[in-house]
């Protein structure tokens, strides 16, 4: 394994949040949390709206990523997420407000089955991002 | 024969327009490396996503998911319109506007129905006053945009799809070729063909989590997004070069004017000083006689 590293790539489609070697990253599929290292077989998973992970060095990463895919193949994973935030960017204060704002509309009953879903997502989106800037 | 001062007038007017046409070119100059730095970044992503789609397609059945259904009888169809939100870029949304056109008449000559989803102030306004079924506007968002306007375009633009209201749906934008080159390109949006997916693309053969099938539902939704930021990205780029182009010429334009003035206005000059030394002259002739 010391030989050879894995390049973990996280991508969004505004910018390239990160381009690293690392040693092992975990990664929040949709069937549950996995991680990957170097060798790894081909494989391709959906993401859940959550945080992942990287350990580098003694040093570990934690990034909230908003849904996606992540290809893995033996040397690279790339992740492919309709957004990422590594957790020191995280504005928090931003995060409770959109939680607060998701919780409210959810308590205020079931309304239109697209509005429902949306504010579900958003109050999970916010619940990663605090989870991932509380490292 | 306009007077010196109308000509002198004239110039001045001529001088302020191209101060305006120069700054807007430099402006246009400056979005539009922006948008193309924004549209490098974009391309390893779509990248990325049409490989994936190509790899999980030549494994399923054509009916794993419903945006694979193609329908019997068409008899309505969905077009998503991209132009720009303001003017003075030339033939710019002329041109997208009669890419437009052209496809709603020969959808028509088959007897096949055309709702309208414009993107950007021009294709609504030019579409409104013809009183052509527009189901859905967006105006502006060229000024500031990103991935999450692609989403609600593309969800809106899905769901007649799903509902069964339409059974195909098209997106029209400019496809930045270069400087001087923007072409307005036709894209089918839905039904997603796998053939077409899979041809030509590299595929590589994965274990996917969830099972293929299952894995096309998280896929095609936000493969839609991206074909739709992409058509974004490509046409605020073609705005810009369109706008710069236009104004570069507009600048030149006045150039050409003010030359062309200042020689009328020397001759009108010259003609002036010439009757004025006449009458002092002819003046001074008759005072001697």
């Amino acid at each position: 394994m010391a030989d050879k590293s894995l390049l973990l790539e996280v991508v969004t489609p505004d910018r390239q949040v990160v381009s690293t070697e690392v040693d092992i990253v975990v990664l929040p599929g949709v069937q549950g949390q996995f991680g990957v290292l170097v060798n790894h077989i081909p494989f391709l998973s959906a993401l859940e709206i959550g945080e992942m992970y990287y350990r580098k060095g003694g040093q570990i990463d934690y990034i909230f990523v908003g849904g996606g895919f992540a290809e893995v193949t033996g040397e690279k994973v790339t992740v492919l997420v309709d957004s990422a935030e590594r957790g020191k960017e995280i504005d928090i204060e931003r995060a409770k407000r959109a939680r607060e704002r998701a919780e409210k509309r959810l308590a205020a009953g079931r309304t239109a089955e697209l509005d429902w879903a949306r504010a579900e997502a958003a109050l999970r989106r916010s619940i990663a991002r605090m989870k991932a800037a509380s490292h | 024969m306009p007077t010196l001062r109308d000509i002198r007038q004239k110039i001045a007017a001529v001088k302020k327009t191209q101060q305006i046409t120069k700054a807007m070119n430099m402006v246009s100059a400056a979005k539009l490396r922006g948008s193309q730095i924004r549209m490098e970044q974009f391309r390893p992503y779509a990248g990325a996503f049409k490989q994936m789609l190509a790899s999980i397609a030549s494994r399923v059945e054509p009916e794993a998911h419903p945006f694979f259904n193609r329908a019997e009888t068409v008899e309505k169809v969905e077009l998503v319109l991209m132009t720009s939100d303001r003017g003075l870029c030339g033939s710019f949304n002329m041109n997208l506007i009669n890419a437009a056109e052209k496809f709603i008449k020969q959808k028509k000559a088959e007897g096949i129905e055309v709702v309208l989803t414009t993107v950007g102030r021009k294709g609504r306004d030019y579409f409104r006053r013809r009183k052509a079924d527009i189901r859905e506007f967006y105006v502006d968002v060229w000024n500031k945009f990103d991935f999450s306007n692609a989403q609600v375009v593309a969800r809106d633009a899905v769901s007649p799809f799903t509902n069964g209201e339409v059974q195909e749906v098209y997106l029209i934008y400019s496809n930045f070729v270069n400087m001087v080159v923007q072409r307005p390109v036709l894209v089918p949006l839905l039904p997603i063909i796998p053939e077409a997916a899979i041809e030509g693309a590299v595929t590589q053969e994965y274990l996917t989590e969830p099972p293929a099938d299952e894995f096309l539902g998280y896929l095609l939704p936000r493969y839609i997004n991206v074909v739709v930021y992409q058509g974004f990205l490509e046409n605020s780029t073609s705005e810009h070069a369109a706008r710069m182009t236009a104004m570069d010429n507009a600048s030149s334009n006045c150039k050409e004017m003010i030359t062309s003035l200042t020689m009328v206005m020397n001759k009108a000059r010259q003609a002036a000083i010439t009757k004025e030394l006449m009458d002092i002259i002819g003046g001074a002739e008759a005072l001697k006689g």
